[in-house]
């Protein structure tokens, strides 16, 4: 099962303007797990993502998707594998129906109409957005583009799943529907959120990112309770553990 | 306020393209090719002529009752663009004043032929392109382009066009209204602002390219939108394009409308 | 201001048409041969951009009168001549079909008056040459304004051109010119301001981003002057030499149809009134004042003229009258009974 192992050695990343956004940050991830990134601002969670699809190459160190290390010639193949999806759905839906949109991933690796037609009906199902499968983008609210979203991700049937703040801008019905749903998946899952009730819903494990690189990996329930560690990082406890604290 | 109605109009008439009547179930290839003939018959009258161009009124009327759109609607957007042709218009029976027999001693200046030729030709025309629109969802009418023979980068221009209008008018008007919110009359809706606006919207507009770049990319993306067949023409299509055509040829090679009323004329003396 | 359709013959659209498709299709080419894909998404949304641009107005100064945005010279600027013109055009075809501005026919007119003159004969041949590699705010304003200003002129002036041949309209040539250049020349001079206000805003508050738009245009897509005259005096003999041939063909309907009305082929003037004020300020103003197309009529021409360009007589009788009322009673019956069908099966 080692296509399923995400690894990150002593990776730093420079951004042109001199920013050292990744500074030797190392993480292994295996088949199955669920794992919350969490941080302050800034600290570069985003930029652990695009790592993570080659969209952005570390400046030195080694990412490494399955048996694949990341280069500029395993872009593509590492793209089947991790599926990442934005924070912004409007920025992730940008063809000009649902049905399009889902079916754009799949279209790229190249695989029949009447297979990117199961593919599509496939991811909808998952997500609950069958209906909207000829609806333009901009007639869906919120919580459906989110859904959507995830559904185009999913068409791609890749190994490992990475959400970028999934929950941001979603009503509590339609997170909560979120919540359900990524607990169903048994993919790897890579989530970056300050939503930390929903990381302490969904991911089993917790990485602190600080200025760059790991500061603390652990299980959820012990990082998320560790109110010090989170103070540290502009971040305080789960709303749902603070009900607990106090009383 | 103006933009906001602007951008309302463009949300319903992109929402009654979305209705299942049997003109929206047309394929838009057909709808495309019976508008375009249309639109060209309508315009190849002569300057002068208003009585043959009457019963071409039909085309318009078909569409809207059976395609479900609503006739204030159109009626509406019809006149908020006639200024410009009015204005060019009427400058015809001011000038033109060649006199044309009309009853036994009552005259009119031939430019009002011709001012009401443009007004009817005008009226025909807008209709006509907004119907097509109205009963075709605006992705449907970009694949039937690209099936016609538009280079594929121009269709695929439109339709990411048709996709962010709604995003970025969205995110004009939360500019605009954070602008008027700070702006107590006309201040704030000076040159130096408007630029200022502009550019800030210019850079949301780069970045939110970059990051949908990025979604491209992140999903296989390699230079190449893909596209696939979606639409069939069926017999009633062509039974629809056929119908027309005969009815444009019809109209405008015979006088049909002064023949009605020759007969009329007849059956009451 | 964009072309009608209700004031375009079918020659000078088809005409048209026939160069903006041909434009758009090498346009498409050029780009296809060489060019970053990044430049997708960006022209896409760039369209967007340039239609919610529009939307947002602002008050002139000075007129209290409101203008907004044109838009072809900025994406010139930013997309380069082929990738500016495809926007250009999708966004006018959106604007024609959901905004019913000008018309379908006319969009061919529209996307050249608009779309060409900027992205093809303005930016290379004033803009880049008046900027160079210059950065300098001051050196960007004169080049934004004398460009964008010759972009309007040409448009407008483009508009009359059309207007006039395809004969739909009184107006002379003097007076149409009278009316639109002026217009032209004062939005044209606010758009360069804005124009350039943009580019500067832009550079001071993200200069990496005009530097990543430039690095993902079309390499080697820069359009050489020499190239850009040669065509366009092919195109100019070709589309009058076209516009002539159908022109001839084309009967002159006034006289025609008083000749059958009336009997003879003079039409008698009004002495007072608004008109011969309108035609004297006309006559003023007309420096071609034998800009008409249409040959003075013969015999022949006419035989000539009906065989092959049918035309149903334009004047009007009693019948036509009465027909015209018969048949738009018709026309509105038919639709009051299939809404009230329809709304019954609802």
């Amino acid at each position: 099962m080692s296509h399923h192992i995400v690894e990150f050695k002593n990776v730093s990343f420079r951004y042109p303007d001199g920013t050292d956004a990744l500074r030797d940050l190392s993480f292994r991830i295996i088949h199955g797990e669920s794992v919350g990134i969490i941080g302050a601002n800034g600290a570069g969670k985003s930029t652990l993502l695009m790592q993570m699809n080659g969209y952005l190459m570390p400046t030195s160190g080694t990412v490494t998707i399955g048996d694949l290390q990341l280069t500029k010639k395993t872009r593509q193949d590492i793209r089947r594998k991790v599926g990442i999806v934005l924070q912004n759905p409007d920025d992730q839906l940008f063809m000009p129906t649902v049905y399009d949109d889902v079916a754009f991933g799949p279209l790229n690796l190249g695989l029949d109409e009447a297979c990117v037609r199961e593919r599509v009906q496939k991811a909808l199902s998952l997500v609950n957005g069958l209906e909207l499968r000829d609806k333009p983008p901009h007639h869906l609210s919120g919580g459906q583009k989110s859904a959507v979203a995830i559904a185009s991700v999913m068409a791609m049937d890749p190994d490992i799943l990475a959400m970028d703040e999934p929950a941001a801008s979603l009503d509590p019905k339609s997170r909560r529907s979120l919540i359900t749903m990524l607990k169903t998946f048994k993919h790897s899952k890579i989530i970056a959120s300050h939503d930390l009730d929903l990381i302490l819903d969904v991911c089993q494990r917790c990485l602190v990112i600080r200025e760059g690189t790991a500061a603390a990996d652990g299980p959820s329930i012990e990082i998320l309770s560790n109110k010090t560690l989170l103070e540290e990082n502009n971040l305080e406890l789960p709303l749902s553990l603070q009900r607990l604290q106090v009383g | 306020m103006p933009f906001d109605e602007e951008y309302y109009n463009l949300g319903r008439l992109d929402r009654l393209s979305y209705k299942n009547t049997f003109v929206h179930r047309l394929d838009p290839r057909a709808k495309l090719i019976a508008t375009l003939l249309f639109l060209f018959t309508v315009i190849s009258f002569s300057k002068y002529e208003v009585v043959a161009l009457i019963p071409f009124f039909l085309f318009p009327v078909l569409l809207m009752t059976i395609g479900d759109i609503p006739f204030l609607f159109i009626l509406k957007k019809v006149l908020i663009v006639s200024p410009f042709a009015i204005f060019i218009g009427i400058f015809n029976p001011l000038l033109d004043t060649g006199h044309v027999l009309v009853l036994s001693g009552f005259t009119i200046s031939a430019g009002w032929f011709s001012f009401f030729s443009i007004l009817l030709k005008f009226a025909l025309t807008i209709s006509a392109a907004l119907l097509l629109i109205a009963t075709t969802p605006f992705p449907s009418v970009c694949h039937a382009l690209r099936r016609l023979g538009m280079p594929s980068l121009f269709v695929s221009q439109l339709l990411f066009l048709y996709r962010y209008i709604f995003v970025l008018v969205e995110e004009a008007m939360r500019i605009v209204r954070a602008r008027d919110m700070r702006s107590f009359g006309a201040s704030g809706t000076g040159i130096k602002v408007f630029v200022r606006i502009i550019g800030i919207l210019f850079l949301r507009t780069i970045e939110r390219a970059e990051r949908i770049y990025y979604a491209m990319l992140s999903r296989g993306f390699q230079g190449d939108m893909p596209t696939f067949k979606r639409s069939h023409i069926t017999a009633i299509d062509l039974v629809f394009v056929a119908t027309t055509i005969l009815f444009l040829v019809v109209f405008r090679f015979f006088s049909v409308t002064e023949g009605i009323g020759r007969i009329a004329q007849e059956l009451f003396r | 201001m964009h072309m009608a359709d209700a004031l375009l013959s079918p020659a000078v659209g088809t005409t048209i048409w026939a160069g903006t498709l041909a434009a758009m299709g090498y346009a498409s080419k050029k780009m296809k041969e060489n060019f970053d894909d990044k430049i997708i998404p960006l022209m896409g949304v760039l369209g967007a951009f340039i239609f919610a641009a529009q939307m947002i107005n602002f008050t002139i100064p000075g007129t209290g009168s409101s203008g907004h945005l044109g838009g072809g010279m900025i994406l010139a600027i930013m997309l380069g001549p082929y990738a500016a013109f495809l926007v250009m055009a999708s966004v006018l075809t959106v604007q024609a079909l959901f905004f019913a501005d000008g018309g379908l026919l006319a969009l061919g007119c529209n996307i050249w008056n608009l779309g060409i003159y900027p992205c093809f004969l303005v930016y290379p041949l004033i803009y880049k040459p008046l900027v160079g590699d210059s950065r300098s705010p001051r050196r960007i304003l004169v080049a934004s304004l004398v460009s964008v200003v010759a972009a309007l002129q040409l448009g407008a002036f483009s508009v009359v051109v059309e207007t006039l041949w395809s004969g739909k309209s009184e107006l002379s040539f003097g007076t149409f010119v009278l009316l639109m250049q002026p217009i032209h020349l004062a939005i044209g001079i606010v758009e360069g301001f804005v124009t350039a206000g943009v580019i500067n805003y832009v550079r001071n508050a993200r200069p990496e981003i005009l530097e990543s738009i430039t690095a993902s245009r079309p390499l080697g897509a820069e359009i050489s002057v020499r190239k850009v005259m040669i065509t366009f005096v092919v195109l100019a003999v070709v589309t009058g030499g076209a516009l002539s041939w159908f022109a001839s063909t084309h009967p002159d309907g006034l006289e025609w149809s008083i000749e059958k009305v009336t009997g003879t082929s003079e039409l008698p003037t009004q002495e007072h009134g608004i008109a011969p004020v309108l035609k004297g300020i006309q006559e003023k103003t007309a420096f071609l004042p034998d800009y008409n197309f249409s040959p003075a009529s013969t015999e022949e021409k006419k035989k000539e003229e009906s065989a092959s360009w049918p035309v149903i007589e334009a004047g009007t009788s009693v019948a036509g009258i009465v027909g015209s009322a018969i048949v738009l009673g018709m026309v509105m019956l038919i639709g009051l009974v299939i809404r009230s069908f329809k709304r019954r099966h609802t």
